[in-house]
């Protein structure tokens, strides 16, 4: 039989209904390879006894003909989700032994499509980094390396795990989760399909909060229909998200292998600066032949405050983080270090508990929303957030869509000096992601093709409000004609 | 803006995060550096422009103002560093 850690979520679907293999053979052949890739690091801790229950549950179902939309696909979930029974750290030291006695929304809508869990799946500390290596439990490893070095090189971040463990064949699809870039970015390091939706479209319910106005959970997969298969099932209003959108939620796979003739696909001219990456610039010029070739047209647009999203971020999310993360305190939950009387034991937990990024986001938040700067820089930067989100308004009333890179740069060794030494240099690589989670709108990233030293590239489609059905219709295309491979 | 040694301390205490003295240099000198990048955005001019709050159009919804869980002490203690008679403990507080 073939390795059936090599199918996409849609063939092991086909296969499992077609009674060709087991849920419990696929789940099988996902935990040995789990076990086979653990140098890659990319799960903080594997549940393969609950894997294979859930499995057999499965199993079971297609037995007799109860079989539900995503039966029998083992998955790896973001250690950012809470999952009922089962360690959720968000990769940090404050919450080494959280129990979480309730599952999240995306989780249990999911797990109520008969998924079942393969464990949990390395991230930036609390989602914060753009290469995986602020986790407590170390950087994960990108299965792919350049051909002209040995040296590892960084998964992406924050959801690191869940763009690896997809790629090397450790689940069939995992969820993420994107604050300004952590779906995409990751996604397009490791050569795999990763959608951020629109804010909204899933609810954050149980997703351990760093920023609210930002986060936004979504999947990572093996392909494009793969991601809206999985977006169909953890799409939705919730009452227990009061910014979970109310809007229906529609097949997304519906327009998948639909004509794209006369859509009109937007290039924004802020997103080549100078000194582009020569293989990013070329890859973007491909795919903008591409979409031509299927027939779309190719629209000039302009997002002129670009350039500002990188700071209003820096100061939005650090601000909400610092907000977010005051809940950890060593009393109610995770870490706790005595001290000399409360203060000391709160300032005791967190500066044990927390890492260096963590502490310096919720330092620059504490700062920009303390009294006699408020105004100057969180104000400041929540009416940037809005020219951003006005550039997009104004752009959507001549296209369709955007296409642009999503990452400046192929994936990048870890420890790397300059992005070690100065924070700026790391955030920089969210620089085409981070003005889609300000404007709230829903981004893709697509494998292209790979560079030079054959490392994976990705391209990023943004869509419209809502409009998640047309990115996959779009994105369907890129695939196919890009016809990326995973090794 | 730059910030001083002072800002640092008081901002670590605000964050109740400790900054070793030795560390406190390097602190200030990167935040003023992450704080000096943040301020390219003084070159836009966002006079009558509304801070956007959220990128929710109408779309919050309130729902109706009633119980619709409770009862799970069990479970909010379940993960408590140390709890009492249903209680979550804390150092001793003496004002």
């Amino acid at each position: 039989m073939t390795d059936l850690t090599n199918l996409t979520l849609t063939e092991t679907l086909d296969g499992l209904k077609n009674k060709q293999f087991s849920a419990t053979e696929v789940t099988q052949s996902y935990i040995k390879s789990m076990e086979a890739n653990r140098r890659l690091n990319a799960y903080v801790l594997e549940t393969p006894e609950v894997a294979l229950a859930q499995a057999k549950e499965a199993d079971t179902r297609y037995a007799n003909g109860t079989n539900k939309a995503l039966d029998g696909i083992p998955m790896g979930i973001k250690d950012l989700f809470c999952t009922k029974g089962i360690r959720t750290t968000a990769c940090s030291h404050i919450l080494d032994n959280f129990i979480p006695q309730y599952e999240s929304t995306v989780t249990q809508n999911l797990l109520n499509a008969g998924i079942s869990i393969l464990g949990k799946l390395n991230m930036d500390e609390f989602a914060m980094g753009g290469s995986n290596e602020t986790s407590y439990f170390g950087p994960v490893i990108n299965p792919y390396k350049a051909d002209n070095s040995d040296a590892d090189l960084v998964a992406g971040g924050s959801s690191g795990g869940s763009a690896a463990a997809v790629s090397a064949n450790m689940c069939v699809a995992a969820t993420g989760t994107d604050t300004g870039g952590s779906i995409r970015q990751p996604s397009a390091l490791c050569g795999v399909t990763g959608i951020k939706p629109t804010y909204g479209r899933c609810s954050r319910y149980g997703i351990m909060a760093f920023a609210s106005s930002l986060d936004q959970a979504g999947p990572i997969a093996k392909s494009v229909k793969d991601c809206a298969l999985l977006l169909n099932v953890m799409a939705g209003h919730d009452d227990k998200d009061s910014t979970s959108a109310t809007v229906a939620v529609p097949n997304f796979t519906q327009l998948i292998g639909k004509d794209i003739r006369g859509l009109k696909i937007g290039i924004p001219a802020e997103y080549r600066p100078d000194g582009l990456n020569a293989e990013i610039s070329k890859l973007w010029d491909d795919g903008i032949a591409m979409l031509k070739a299927r027939g779309a047209e190719i629209v000039n647009i302009s997002l002129p405050h670009t350039k500002y999203a990188l700071a209003a971020y820096y100061i939005i999310a650090p601000a909400e983080a610092s907000s977010n993360l005051a809940r950890y305190d060593g009393v109610r939950y995770g870490l706790r270090v005595e001290g000399n009387g409360l203060d000391e034991m709160y300032i005791n937990t967190r500066s044990e508990g927390f890492g260096k990024e963590v502490k310096r986001r919720i330092m620059i938040g504490t700062y920009v929303l303390s009294a006699g700067y408020y105004d100057a820089y969180y104000l400041k930067a929540q009416k940037v957030r809005h020219l951003i989100r006005n550039d997009f308004i104004e752009a959507f009333k001549k296209c369709d869509m955007i296409l642009t890179p999503t990452s400046p740069t192929p994936a990048f060794p870890i420890g790397d000096k300059s992005m070690q030494d100065n924070p700026i240099n790391m955030y920089l690589n969210d620089v085409f992601t981070v003005s889609v989670n300000l404007a709230g709108l829903p981004g893709m990233s697509i494998p292209m093709g790979l560079s030079e030293h054959g490392l994976p590239l990705g391209l990023q489609l943004i869509g419209q409000a809502f409009d998640e059905q047309r990115i996959f219709q779009v994105a369907a295309t890129l695939e196919q004609d890009a016809a990326f491979k995973r090794k | 803006m730059a910030i001083d040694k002072e800002t640092v301390k008081r901002i670590a205490f605000l964050s109740r995060l400790r900054v070793e003295d030795d560390k406190i240099e390097a602190t200030e000198a990167e935040f003023n550096k992450i704080l000096q990048w943040i301020e390219q955005l003084n070159e836009l001019n966002t006079d009558g422009i509304e801070p956007l709050v959220s990128v929710n159009e109408n779309n919050i919804t309130c729902r109706e103002d009633i119980v619709t869980t409770g009862n799970h002490s069990k479970e909010v203690l379940a993960n408590a560093p140390q709890a009492a008679y249903g209680y979550f403990t804390v150092p001793k507080v003496i004002e």
